[in-house]
């Protein structure tokens, strides 16, 4: 952070900002008017239920999906505006996938590489060096040759996230990058996270690890139903949620040793 | 005593093996021997068609199917992408020039391309560029119907990745959807190359000088001043020392692509 940035006003500071966010699919209006900030270096948890919204939101957060009303604004550029770039934009905001969505048909190398070549147009030397460092990242340093289905989900998706990593984005958003995991294949993953959240990236991340949440974010959301019930720091939201619905959730989550700690 | 499960299957068995060697008995004691080597392994027929059923007909084959093969495809890609297309209009011509390609006979359109071009046109078109254009047009009605089924099957997530970094709908689906779709269709592709290996043979329809022959008019004709129906053999032969391989590969590549299809399952999000 530079001198000016600390005294001009909190925009600066603001890597995403969603201001009465809309969406429906048809008749269903499943995000029902969300406000959401996310400021630079801040790990943000998106936690609640199945169906409530979670996916659509971060989707909207890069414009998959159209909102239908509202603004979303990331890095001071408002993607909602229908003139902005949106593929400029989104080379700026990492995603990461619940299904990992390699590029099934070349090797991990070439998924970590084509998008800088191709729309960064970086040299096939430089998207080189960059996807061998990001993927040194997340700990699979010499699997460069491996085709994606070759590798476990686990491997697949820290190779997913050095691939978002190569853009060099700004914010990282992750739909709930565990749950399609082994077990035993999860902690590698939140590791990877752990260790993004440390260097300082920005992050929002859809998750039902609550662990996770606790000890990384700095302010955890609950949403159902289409509108956030709940946000604050995890001590607070997780630890002793206000509302009921945020209560009623985090008791079915959490395994029945941890349900001492929400009451 | 009523036979146990086993043993009555046993004897059916039995009874199988005795009437193809029963039939292979009868085709042996009445099939009239000598007549039949004339007639369909007549060596000095043989010997005089050879090198040109290789050098020239074997070769003309290959060169049309491929021709025609090429040009079908690059037609393909366009008709599926138009059958994607978000526009009505391209949706609609894209459909109907496939179902009017489809129905008709192959023999109509090279019949009409050979000689109807020309008299429409005004334009002199050669042989070799009939027949591509002609197995063209209905090859690649087919193969984009094909293609289209191979682009739907490419996971959305697939196409989510890419937009996610950056890429823009075009490359989307030039550098992710397509090099994929092509992979999922190989096996129905190799099908459709056997088919138009066949359906060159329609090219005999169209007047053509000796250098212009393909496989099957080249049989015919040595079949005329033979009065043998060697050449017809040898001709098929021929057909099949390129089709036997293809179907072989077509079955090989089946294999592979369904064992390890695509590594992303296809609607975890449904599930999210
Ligand atoms: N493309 C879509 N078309 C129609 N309905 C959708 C679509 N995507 C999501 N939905 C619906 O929106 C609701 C919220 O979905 P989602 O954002 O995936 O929830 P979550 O990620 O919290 O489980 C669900 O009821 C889902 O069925
Ligand atoms: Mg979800």
């Amino acid at each position: 952070m530079s001198g000016e940035d600390l005294n001009t006003d909190t925009a600066a500071d603001l890597a995403v900002e969603v201001t009465g966010l809309h969406k429906s699919f048809g008749p269903v209006e499943v995000l029902r008017g969300i406000d959401l900030e996310v400021n630079r270096g801040e790990v943000v948890c998106v936690i609640g239920p199945s169906g409530s919204g979670k996916s659509t939101l971060l989707r909207c957060v890069n414009v998959l999906e159209e909102p239908t009303s509202g603004t979303v604004v990331v890095d001071g550029v408002e993607l909602t505006d229908p003139d902005v770039d949106i593929d400029a934009a989104r080379t700026k905001i990492g995603m990461v996938f619940q299904s990992f969505n390699l590029f099934a048909h070349l090797n991990v190398l070439n998924n970590l590489t084509i998008a800088q070549r191709k729309v960064l147009k970086r040299t096939q030397a430089q998207a080189e060096a960059t996807g061998l460092a990001n993927l040194e990242r997340v700990g699979l340093a010499g699997r460069e040759r491996a085709m994606p289905s070759e590798l476990s989900g686990g491997q697949q998706q820290r190779v997913a996230i050095a691939r978002a990593l190569s853009m060099d984005p700004d914010v990282m958003l992750f739909d709930e990058p565990t749950s399609a995991l082994d077990p035993e294949l999860v902690g590698d993953v939140l590791t990877v996270m752990r260790r993004l959240a440390d260097e300082g990236m920005t992050m929002l991340v859809v998750t039902h690890e609550m662990q996770f949440a606790r000890e990384v974010a700095d302010k955890v959301l609950f949403m159902d139903a289409g509108v956030v019930v709940e946000q604050g720091p995890p001590e607070q939201v997780i630890g002793d949620p206000r509302e009921e619905r945020t209560r009623t959730f985090l008791r079915r989550v959490l395994n029945p040793t941890h349900v001492d700690q929400t009451d | 005593m009523a036979m146990s499960k086993r043993k009555r299957a046993q004897v059916i068995r039995w009874v199988q093996y005795g009437i193809l060697v029963l039939a292979v008995l009868a085709l042996v004691v009445f099939a009239d021997w000598g007549k039949l080597r004339h007639n369909f392994f007549n060596l000095e027929v043989a010997g005089s068609m050879f090198p040109d059923v290789i050098t020239v007909a074997l070769v003309n084959t290959v060169i049309y199917t491929a021709m025609g093969f090429g040009f079908g495809l690059v037609l393909a890609v366009v008709l599926a992408l138009m059958r994607l297309s978000q526009v009505r209009a391209y949706r609609w011509i894209s459909g109907f020039y496939i179902e009017f390609f489809r129905g008709l006979p192959a023999l109509l359109v090279i019949l009409a391309v050979g000689t109807g071009v020309p008299i429409a046109f005004g334009v002199l078109i050669d042989k070799y560029t009939a027949i591509m254009i002609a197995l063209g047009l209905v090859g690649g009605a087919y193969m984009a119907e094909t293609l289209r089924a191979g682009i739907q099957a490419v996971p959305r997530g697939q196409v989510e990745a890419a937009r996610s970094l950056g890429m823009s709908p075009g490359r989307t689906t030039v550098t992710i959807v397509i090099p994929q779709a092509f992979k999922i269709i190989l096996p129905p592709l190799t099908n459709e190359l056997i088919l138009l290996t066949k359906d060159s043979s329609l090219a005999l329809f169209l007047g053509a000088s000796i250098a212009e022959y393909e496989l099957t008019q080249f049989g015919r004709v040595a079949l005329n001043s033979s009065q043998s129906l060697t050449p017809v053999l040898i001709a098929g032969f021929c057909y099949l020392i390129i089709t036997i391989p293809l179907s072989y590969l077509s079955r090989y590549l089946e294999r592979r692509t369904g064992g390890a299809k695509i590594s992303t399952p296809e609607s975890t999000e449904v599930k999210a």
